[in-house]
């Protein structure tokens, strides 16, 4: 344990928190931008979610979220936020394995990668 | 309501969903869904969404904190995170061959009685039990600061813990939400882990949890932009506050609060199961 540099359990924990902070202010800020100006646009609109309509292609393909983003949609603009915040604990799962490994812990650096690769297959199979 | 009304009261009412999804470990959907559907008129698919985006906010913002504190115990949390995933995928295969409303009701059933159960502090000799073989190997024994000092704890029955860990992913893939109670609930009352690793390790896993689902829902447009904005900005806010509480607070209040919530979440099931809104 903490054979190399004093890379322990402290700094570890020091940078999965630093990791995750880093991710939810990015993702806030993003979200943020875009509530202004959607809230600039559309705030006076009456609006109801009673009827489920299911959003349009452009809010449910990363794809189409990237076009309304760089057509400064605000609405777009918060979907990108809301990617960056579930893209986060995936994030912290990959990083997880680089820290685990660099403290030489074998065994957590495989069950991290095990957590990793169950993640990837749901989001990516269902 | 316009959109600025409707984002202002929406944003008020996520701040108490964060505060106490970050204080209890459930994550915020436990009162976000009911507020939507039930106070807002919200449809259940677009309440879902928004709620998923709750336990990612909740989770990741809170859980920045409780790490860094040294509270949560991170190998807990990724040794439990492989039953839970695997528990997650077969829940969503099982939901189309199993009734979602009896598993509500059996559900509701459980976090009512464990809502009585979980109001009792651990006994002395439970607290300084020896070391479990198992969880030494797994190298799951830790220690967090409480009152100015450290308090060390050594984790038991990790086979049943992983099995209820497994269960609880089951439910959160066959229903959606709920997962967290039933994390907090296998490492406080199987693992005998200190309840506040408890709660901030399960508010530190329910992000992985709902982020594997979060794919799912966003691809088939459950997640609304001008819904999901004001439920993570508040969701967000209330969590900071909520982790800043977490730390100073005396468990007896904690575990008040948890069983108050998971004794709603409790009757919120039983109502979904009996009346067939699931």
């Amino acid at each position: 344990m903490g054979v190399k540099a004093g890379w322990d359990d402290h700094k570890m924990e020091a940078f999965i928190g630093n990791l995750l902070r880093g991710g939810v202010i990015l993702a806030a800020t993003t979200v943020l931008a875009g509530a202004i100006l959607y809230l600039a646009r559309h705030g006076h609109e009456r609006i109801s979610y009673a009827a489920y309509r299911g959003e349009p292609l452009e809010y449910k393909t990363v794809a189409g979220v990237l076009r309304n983003v760089a057509a400064l949609r605000g609405r777009g603009i918060i979907q990108l936020g809301l990617l960056i915040l579930i893209a986060t604990p995936v994030a912290r799962v990959l990083f997880s394995i680089f820290g685990f490994v660099r403290e030489r812990d074998r065994l957590y650096a495989v069950v991290a990668s095990i957590v990793l690769v169950i993640l990837l297959y749901s989001l990516i199979f269902s | 309501m316009n959109v600025l009304e409707f984002s202002l009261v929406l944003c008020a009412g996520s701040m108490i969903a964060g505060f106490l999804g970050a204080l209890t470990g459930l994550g915020g959907g436990v009162v976000l869904v009911p507020m939507l559907t039930l106070l807002l008129g919200v449809d259940i698919r677009y309440a879902i969404g928004a709620s998923l985006v709750s336990v990612i906010a909740t989770s990741s913002g809170a859980a920045a904190a409780y790490v860094r504190e040294g509270i949560s115990n991170i190998r807990i949390g990724m040794f439990l995170e492989v039953a839970t995933t695997i528990g997650a995928l077969v829940g969503a295969t099982l939901a189309t061959h199993v009734s979602g409303a009896a598993i509500a009701v059996v559900f509701g059933v459980v976090l009512i009685v464990s809502a009585f159960l979980s109001r009792k502090p651990r006994s002395q000799a439970e607290r300084e039990s020896p070391p479990d073989a198992l969880a030494t190997r797994l190298r799951l024994n830790g220690s967090f600061p409480e009152n100015g000092g450290t308090r060390e704890y050594n984790v038991q029955h990790v086979p049943v813990g992983w099995g209820l860990m497994f269960v609880a992913g089951g439910l959160s893939g066959l229903l959606g939400i709920g997962s967290g109670a039933m994390k907090v609930l296998a490492m406080d009352r199987a693992m005998k882990i200190p309840f506040k690793v408890s709660t901030t390790t399960s508010n530190f896993m329910i992000g992985v949890t709902a982020a594997a689902s979060a794919g799912i829902y966003f691809a088939r447009g459950y997640i609304d932009p001008g819904l999901s904005m004001p439920v993570m900005l508040g969701v967000l806010a209330g969590s900071l506050l909520g982790s800043r509480v977490l730390v100073k607070a005396e468990t007896k209040w904690l575990r008040l609060v948890f069983s108050v919530v998971i004794a709603a979440l409790g009757i919120e099931m039983l109502y979904k199961g009996l009346a067939g809104k699931l």
